[in-house]
């Protein structure tokens, strides 16, 4: 068994409580001569408030150890708590709305639905979870990343950057207390690139939010608080 | 090409578990097998027809005629040293011990038939054998119905007008009743020495007279040059090709209709073709942009994929074709109730036209979109959201549209008709697709006002209006398939049955003579029973039209040849009756002394007659000439007795006439018949109620066959379902992905789904219903003439259909993007 270590931690008693804990987490698929382990048995723990940083070659697996984390793919093995909830205890059912009420997550490609416009996009999380006044929430969001004209626009009318800050804004539009970003500056030129680390960070800032990041830009990794890293599926000291 | 083929052999591999390789060989299976149904089917019966033309004609050549075929004919084959043999044939009422019924005799000479043999046994259910020649003299053969009806079994005596007849045998197979619903009344079989003695050849009898020729193809053939140009009005030559050509033609028409009706199924899996191949392309766009970076010319791209599409059309029309064939042995069982005879193996001439149209789907629908995989840049390889160029889509499906046209002609077997299908089927989508259009655009706009998973859902309807459209068009076009043939097939005829009054006659007494008028009607008075109506008969030939003297070769219309051929039922009236309506010109006024005609509209347009021409007519020899004043209208479903032509009183009357009469006969009453023709052995009396329970027993037959046809329509609707919901799955599971992502319940995920299919499924019933509600009015106002009631049932299933199926239909086929993992969804989408 390979082990696994928390990486420059304090003592756990001296740390502010965990909002993620995994522990055992392992992710394997069937290829047709072999099994292959994309992420072995991680264990570790993010701190409420934290930025941290998972960095790695490509291929070594830490997207899919995002995914985990996040409750958007199932592990073979091991378990994850997202503020004190066992994630996998949980129905797939149940795992959405966990992530509904905890959770925003910015994707590579922005994932946007192209059918609504950047507001409806916004609302989306917040009509899913019930919100009442969604529709000025979510202006007010988009008021914050810049796009306050840009309200009525389909992605397909966006430009990239322009995309990437409705899917931050659509992330941040719930309060999630934990924000998962899966390369978020991968499909951006670096000047946008760097706008929408900014946005990020500031809202981690302002919101207190969690922000759990995958990147390859050591420029991003450095800013965080933490840094794990992960080769071949497995979480290095 | 080899390369190419070799790398369209693996990509096909990896490719043949998508859906849409599956929907495209599920379109072309269901395309193919409801073309090589009707294909089949229809290559056996004229097989077996082909097969029994000679013993049909019972010899090599026929000369027939309504009169006695001249002696010249006679003795010219006798001089020829041709075989000869005469028949003489009727209808007429026969009675024995217990009963009289209406038969059709046949009165032949000894050498009858020439070629085929007729198989006689002692009673109707003893083994059969050949028969030896015919009846001798004295002795009559008779078909089996005959035996228990009139109580004609061997031994006992039957009269036949005036001669008493012994039976000898029971035919049990005549050679030329293939088709036997053609045969109506049942067959009496006397040798021509007595036909004198039946008295039973009058003025006025439906007589037709034939004389056999047999022999050497080369003398027969010579005969028939030499005598074609000799023959007389009302006399034809018939070889084996003319054999039964109303047959034939029936059954051509038939199959034109059922080959029309299974292109409804060609078009829907066109429908689905085409969304296949697009998908399929979609999905092949980045690997196209890979294999162009690595060096594949455009051709090579194009040849790569075409070769895929056409291993899986060759896998779809064998399987096609191979559906096709079992579906047509279950199609001649239930129809095997029409054939005497064994039909013979199908050829291998519809397997080629099942192949011909998998490949014209093919290749006129999947070509527009290999031709965009062609244009797709290499830049795609570094940038996906570079737009690929797509060929202006009408133009690119205008190869698929008007190979579709083409079949639709060829199917039509004749430009009009063919015109007509292709405007009908194209007015009837292009109205679906606006209509579709319209509410599509309207639904869309209530997303403001709705809130949640119903916004996304009504949102996604507009953003794939395109889709959208043709799910609404493909869905609209099945469910009314479905509605047609469930509620409104059924309802109409029920309605038609009702609209036929309780007393409507239900016997035609024909024959009756100018001397046995009085007798006649006073023997339905005396039973108290209404006295009928007796109309006249006069039998006459239709000389000229105008100056235009009128001659069968005037006409390439089958019946227009056959209706100058032979004789016509003129009849006489003073006043207009209440089941014939004027359409053109006047009826002509009481004391108007001009001689005129008025004719019926269908006849005259058959022989391009008007109101003004003049008719000239020829009556045993005598020859008038008068005017048509008018054209009528004629409800012939009345049943009773109604003429093609009618002249103006005084200009007939001078003629031989027989009397003709339609009655209604309770039931129970049949003695009243049996009188009747025992005090007047030349009237006969024909049964309607057994000839209606025949048509009726045809058409139910007739119309399982064309709802077996229509199953198959069915069954491409359901694959372009498919079709259309799986060209957007990979959208749904992506959308499904990210909403679940954002904290989307299933309850939520469901809601969204649902909102859209319901909407889709709601806009399809309204298409379908009000496509089933014009279809049933035209039918039931211009077709039935029943008067059209609206039924609100028809709407509410069609909507009900729609929204429920739909709905069920597509929350199945887009479970996956409610049960995967979001991560697994999303990586397998982008």
């Amino acid at each position: 068994m390979n082990a696994i270590r928390e990486p420059e931690s304090p003592p756990a008693s001296a740390r502010k409580p965990a909002i993620v804990r995994a522990e055992g987490l392992t992710k394997q698929v069937s290829t047709p001569d072999h099994e292959l382990v994309i992420v072995r048995e991680a264990s570790f723990e993010v701190a409420a408030g934290d930025s941290v940083a998972i960095v790695g070659a490509s291929g070594s697996g830490k997207s899919t150890l995002l995914g985990l984390l996040a409750g958007l793919d199932v592990p073979s093995a091991g378990r994850v708590w997202i503020d004190g909830e066992d994630l996998f205890a949980l129905d797939e059912d149940g795992r959405a709305r966990l992530r509904g009420r905890l959770v925003g997550f910015v994707f590579q490609s922005f994932q946007l639905l192209p059918a609504l416009t950047a507001l409806e996009n916004v609302m989306l999380p917040l009509e899913l979870a019930g919100v009442a006044d969604a529709g000025a929430r979510a202006s007010r969001v988009l008021d914050q990343v810049g796009l306050a004209d840009r309200l009525g626009h389909y992605p397909r009318q966006l430009s990239g950057g322009e995309q990437q800050r409705v899917a931050v804004a659509r992330a941040f539009a719930t309060e999630p207390k934990l924000l998962f970003a899966d390369e978020p500056t991968g499909n951006l030129d670096s000047a946008t690139g760097r706008q929408v680390i900014e946005l990020l960070f500031r809202m981690n800032r302002d919101h207190g939010t969690t922000l759990v990041l995958v990147t390859h830009d050591e420029a991003l990794a450095a800013r965080c608080d933490r840094r794990i890293a992960i080769s071949a599926g497995v979480v290095q000291g | 090409m080899t390369n190419n083929f070799a790398i369209a052999l693996r990509m096909l591999r990896r490719n043949a578990h998508s859906g849409e390789a599956r929907v495209l060989a599920a379109a072309l299976l269901v395309a193919v097998a409801s073309v090589t149904t009707v294909g089949f089917f229809a290559d056996r019966v004229r097989g077996a027809l082909d097969r029994q033309a000679n013993e049909l004609l019972g010899g090599d050549l026929v000369v027939i005629a309504d009169h006695p075929v001249p002696a010249a004919f006679v003795e010219r084959a006798r001089a020829d040293g041709l075989a000869i043999a005469q028949t003489t044939t009727f209808p007429s009422m026969v009675a024995g011990a217990a009963g009289t019924s209406l038969a059709e005799i046949k009165a032949v000479s000894s050498s009858f038939p020439l070629r085929g043999r007729l198989r006689v046994a002692p009673t109707p259910v003893a083994p059969d054998r050949e028969a030896d020649g015919a009846p001798a003299p004295g002795t009559v053969w008779v078909a089996g119905p005959l035996v228990s009806r009139i109580g004609a079994a061997v031994g006992e005596t039957v009269k036949v007008g005036n001669a008493s007849l012994r039976v000898a045998e029971v035919i049990t197979r005549e050679p030329d009743n293939v088709l036997d619903f053609f045969g109506i009344a049942p067959r009496v079989l006397i040798n021509d020495a007595d036909l004198a003695a039946t008295g039973l050849v009058q003025v006025g009898s439906r007589v037709s007279y034939r004389l056999l020729v047999a022999g050497e193809s080369r003398q027969v053939s010579r005969y028939e040059s030499e005598m074609r140009p000799r023959l007389g009005r009302g006399e034809r030559i018939e070889g084996v090709r003319d054999a039964r050509s109303e047959v034939r033609v029936s059954l051509e028409r038939a199959q034109r209709f059922l080959g029309l009706a299974s292109l409804l199924s060609v078009i829907l899996a066109s429908v689905a073709v085409a969304l296949a191949a697009r998908r399929f392309s979609l999905r092949q766009t980045d690997g196209a942009a890979m294999m162009r970076c690595l060096g594949a010319a455009q051709a090579d791209i194009f040849a790569i994929n075409a070769w895929q599409f056409l291993l899986l059309a060759a896998a779809g029309c064998a399987a096609g074709t191979a559906a096709g064939f079992g579906a047509q042995a279950v199609l001649a069982h239930w129809l095997s109730g029409f054939f005497a005879v064994a039909l013979p193996a199908p050829g291998w001439r519809p397997a080629v036209q099942g192949a011909v149209i998998g490949l014209v789907l093919v290749l006129g629908f999947t070509i527009p979109p290999l031709l965009r995989l062609r244009n797709v840049p290499t830049l795609r390889v570094l940038r996906s959201d570079v737009a690929v160029a797509e060929p202006s889509s009408l133009f690119a499906y205008a190869l698929g549209l008007g190979a579709l046209s083409s079949l639709i002609v060829w199917q039509a077997g004749d430009t009009r008709l063919g015109a007509i299908s292709v405007g009908g089927f194209a007015a009837a989508l292009g109205v679906a697709a606006l209509a579709g259009f319209i509410l599509i655009r309207a639904l869309s706009r209530l997303r403001a006002g709705a809130s949640g998973p119903w916004r996304y859902g009504l949102a996604n309807l507009r953003r794939r209006t395109g889709a959208s459209l043709v799910q609404v068009m493909a869905l609209g076009v099945g469910i009314m398939a479905m509605l047609l043939l469930t509620l409104v097939r059924s309802d109409l005829i029920v309605k038609w049955q009702k609209s036929m009054p309780a007393d409507m006659p239900n016997r035609f007494a024909i024959n009756v003579q100018n001397d046995q008028l009085p007798a006649v009607k006073a023997y339905f008075a005396d039973l108290g029973l209404a006295t009928p109506d007796l109309y006249p008969m006069v039998r006459g030939r239709l000389v000229a039209i105008g100056d235009k003297t009128v001659s069968p070769a005037d006409y390439t219309d089958q019946r227009a040849r056959r209706l100058v051929e032979r004789e016509f039922n003129l009849s006489w009236a003073k006043d207009l009756r209440p089941d014939n309506k004027i359409v053109a010109g006047s009826w002509w006024k009481a004391g108007d002394a001009a001689p005129q005609f008025s004719v019926e509209e269908g006849i005259a347009k058959t022989l391009s007659i008007r109101v003004g021409d003049t008719l000239s007519w020829d009556v045993g020899g005598a020859r008038f000439t008068a005017k048509v004043t008018s054209l009528r209208k004629v409800e012939w479903d009345s049943f009773k007795a109604n003429f093609f032509v009618i002249a103006s009183p005084g200009m007939l009357e001078a003629y031989p006439a027989s009397w003709i009469t339609s009655f209604h006969l309770p039931a129970g009453r049949e003695e009243v018949v049996n009188r009747l023709v025992e005090r007047f052995p030349n009237v006969s009396v024909i049964d309607l109620t057994a000839i209606m329970g025949q048509v009726k027993r045809i058409s139910d037959q007739v119309s399982r066959a064309v709802e077996f046809v229509f199953l198959f329509a069915i069954a491409a609707g359901l694959v372009v379902l498919f079709a259309a919901i799986t060209s957007t799955q990979d959208e749904r599971v992506f959308e499904g992905a990210v909403m679940r992502t954002l904290g989307a319940s299933r309850r939520q995920m469901v809601l969204t789904q649902l909102s859209e299919f319901l909407a889709i499924g709601l806009l399809a019933g309204m298409v379908a219903a009000a496509g089933a509600v014009g279809l049933t009015f035209a039918l039931s106002e211009r077709v039935l003439g029943v008067p059209y009631e609206f039924d609100w049932v028809v709407p509410v299933a069609g909507l009900l259909a729609g929204g429920v199926g739909v709905a069920i239909a597509g929350l199945l086929g887009t479970r996956r993007a409610v049960d995967s993992p979001p991560l697994a969804a999303i990586r397998a989408v982008t």
